[in-house]
């Protein structure tokens, strides 16, 4: 269900009729709507048909090999009582019913338990990191739509989080949130004087806002880039437009800016919730293996009931929970998205 | 450039964009803004390189601003203390072969959907890319034991070396790159590749002696992408090597974590290992912006 409605998210903003993934764009006279390309006169028709798909074949084998065959293989041990026993051949592990679903969701015993405080974790995690991630970047956006001097440079710095390693920019947060000898107590404890004693940022509560800055630190240049993209998709005559009517500066930006990136956010606040949802690499990199209750990740919550327990039926379980939430997220999501798109378009 | 060219001009005229004036309120609030997210951005960055520049002392303390006296030690000591040129090797190789794959993967792929018209198209282009919505966790464990199990029956070690890494990095840049490949092969004209055709050259032979030649500025910012996608992922390879085959990643995120780290060191090596790929962004991001924005925006 998420396959058809990610498409209606990557058509039509208003003005650009063509789609990318639709591949009809620029439809050519020759060709009629028959399909395989008449137009390419090669001797024998089999080979003519057979072609694209002998193109695409080694990319559809890896990403069956890689991604959707592992996916059904997890479904599969999601119902096994598969231990470190029987990881050399797992085929031989006992089924097990729904029993791993059941200690995943059973919140009064401590695995359910646990599971589901990293949940509620993940979920105001992920809220904070994208609305953060989103006002900045489309701030950013919007301040920079305008040419002024030194906004080319501007432009490439807001974009080195991006490009920076993750873990290498992450590494360099952790030793700024280092207690005795990191640059955030030294200013707020040492130059500041806010605290009485210097806090620790990586253990506690406190490791929520490391993390949580450490993400938006790194995730806004994405929604930037994008917003950037979209702005300049809004023709500059519906400026002018408004300007002749007598609307001021921020009016046009509230009027005609944002209305324009109505369906560039549908995707991105999308991708941005399933990117910062499935996080792995930044508490893995900021907090090692043992993540703090406080910033107990899903992804780095499922990795240690699964590594350091050994105990990948239950992982998987909670994997493919993970993925029916995602599933219903993003149905949901992009139902609402395109029937409010629709009934603004009317 | 352009903004260059316009600073010469009045304030006031240098507006392409809005054609009012902007109000003072609108300029004062940019440059607020602007100036505390550079700064934002740029606190890690400047504490990277300059405590990679502090002798130990002043990164064992108190944090200092400005260190007491500038040395290179730390990168030289660097790659004693881990065996970085080891993990660097490894990435390398690694993150070279996946993006090489990729790429000509992903130039088939997308030539197949961006010159013909054939059955599952749809199917295929939308399948490729929702790949990319899945959770990692959720195919790490059943390919960890793939992987496992492979080696046990046929003798392939794909688990722990590079070669299994390389396998499944190239599947996480794929679908993207083929996603931009497919828009910049559209915008290569039809009539290029169709003369070739017509002058006598197979369907493979117009992709390579056209298609790909006029797409080249594409086909590098993909191999950037790629590029960046294996040598910056940490799950997988967490998971997926050992001593031998360790990558930068968890190479210096294990040194991070231990309890007496030479910052400074780990500061060095950061900047070592960041270099290449942000200038490369750098360098390219025109084309690379141009690429992933594409599909969002359109």
């Amino acid at each position: 269900m998420s396959d058809t409605t990610v498409t209606t998210g990557t058509t039509g903003t208003t003005g650009t009729p063509a789609t990318i993934v639709q591949g009809g764009k620029e439809p050519p006279a020759t060709a009629p709507e028959t399909g395989r390309a008449p137009r390419l006169r090669r001797p024998g028709r089999l080979r003519r048909i057979g072609l694209p798909y002998l193109l695409l074949l080694p990319a559809l084998l890896l990403e069956l090999l890689v991604h959707l065959l592992p996916i059904v293989i997890g479904i599969v041990m999601s119902f096994k009582e598969l231990t470190q026993f029987f990881i050399r051949d797992w085929g031989a592990a006992p089924w097990s019913g729904l029993d791993n679903y059941k200690v995943s969701v059973d919140f009064d015993a401590p695995v359910g338990e646990a599971l589901l405080h990293s949940f509620l974790v993940t979920c105001a995690f992920t809220l904070l990191s994208v609305g953060l991630c989103w006002l900045i970047g489309t701030t950013a956006a919007i301040y920079l739509q305008e040419t002024f001097k030194g906004r080319g440079l501007l432009r490439a710095l807001f974009l080195v989080p991006y490009a920076l390693p993750v873990y290498a920019a992450v590494i360099t947060w952790g030793f700024m949130f280092q207690r005795d000898n990191g640059l955030i107590n030294h200013v707020l404890h040492d130059q500041l004087g806010l605290t009485d004693s210097a806090p620790f940022w990586l253990i506690g509560d406190n490791s929520f806002f490391a993390l949580l800055t450490v993400s938006v630190w790194k995730g806004w240049p994405f929604a930037f880039l994008i917003m950037m993209a979209g702005l300049q998709n809004i023709p500059r005559d519906m400026y002018e437009a408004a300007a002749l009517d007598g609307a001021g500066m921020w009016q046009q930006i509230r009027r005609i800016t944002l209305p324009s990136l109505r369906s560039v956010n549908q995707v991105l606040v999308l991708v941005l919730f399933l990117w910062t949802f499935n996080d792995f690499n930044t508490p893995y990199v900021l907090f090692g293996r043992s993540a703090p209750e406080a910033a107990d990740l899903i992804s780095i919550h499922i990795y240690q009931s699964s590594f350091v327990t050994w105990n990948f039926g239950t992982g998987s379980a909670m994997s493919v929970l993970l993925l029916l939430f995602l599933l219903a997220v993003t149905g949901v999501y992009l139902w609402i998205t395109s029937r409010e798109r629709k009934s603004a378009h009317v | 450039m352009s903004s260059v060219r316009l600073a010469a001009r009045p304030r006031g005229a240098a507006k392409p964009r809005s054609p009012m004036a902007a109000p003072r309120s609108f300029l004062w609030s940019r440059r607020i803004f602007l100036t505390l997210l550079t700064g934002f951005v740029l606190l890690p960055v400047f504490v990277m390189v300059s405590s990679s520049l502090k002798p130990l002392e002043d990164v064992s303390g108190k944090f200092r601003w400005m260190p007491s006296g500038l040395t290179i030690r730390p990168y030289i000591d660097i790659w004693k203390t881990v065996p970085l040129a080891e993990y660097f090797v490894n990435s390398l190789i690694v993150a070279g072969a996946a993006t090489v794959c990729s790429v000509v993967i992903a130039v088939f792929a997308a030539y197949a959907v961006s010159r013909y018209q054939f059955r599952g198209k749809r199917v295929f282009t939308v399948t490729v890319l929702s790949t990319q919505m899945f959770p990692g966790i959720l195919f790490l464990l059943p390919l960890f034991l793939m992987y496992v199990n492979i080696g046990n029956a046929t003798g392939i070690a794909l688990f722990g070396s590079r070669g299994g890494l390389i396998l499944t990095y190239l599947t996480f840049s794929l679908p993207f790159s083929i996603w931009m490949l497919i828009g910049y092969f559209d915008s290569v004209p039809r009539d290029l590749d169709e003369a070739a055709l017509v002058d006598g050259c197979g369907p493979i032979g117009a992709l390579f002696r056209v298609v790909v030649p006029a797409a080249i500025p594409g086909i590098v910012a993909v191999a950037v992408y790629a590029f960046m996608t294996a040598w910056g992922e940490v799950l997988f390879a967490s998971v997926m090597t050992n001593e031998s085959t360790r990558t930068l990643a968890i190479g210096l995120q294990g040194y991070s974590t231990q309890n007496d780290v030479y910052w400074n060191q780990i500061m060095a090596a950061s900047l070592v290992v960041s270099i290449p790929v942000v200038a490369g962004f750098l360098l390219l991001q025109r084309y690379l912006v141009a690429g992933l924005t594409a599909g969002a925006v359109k």
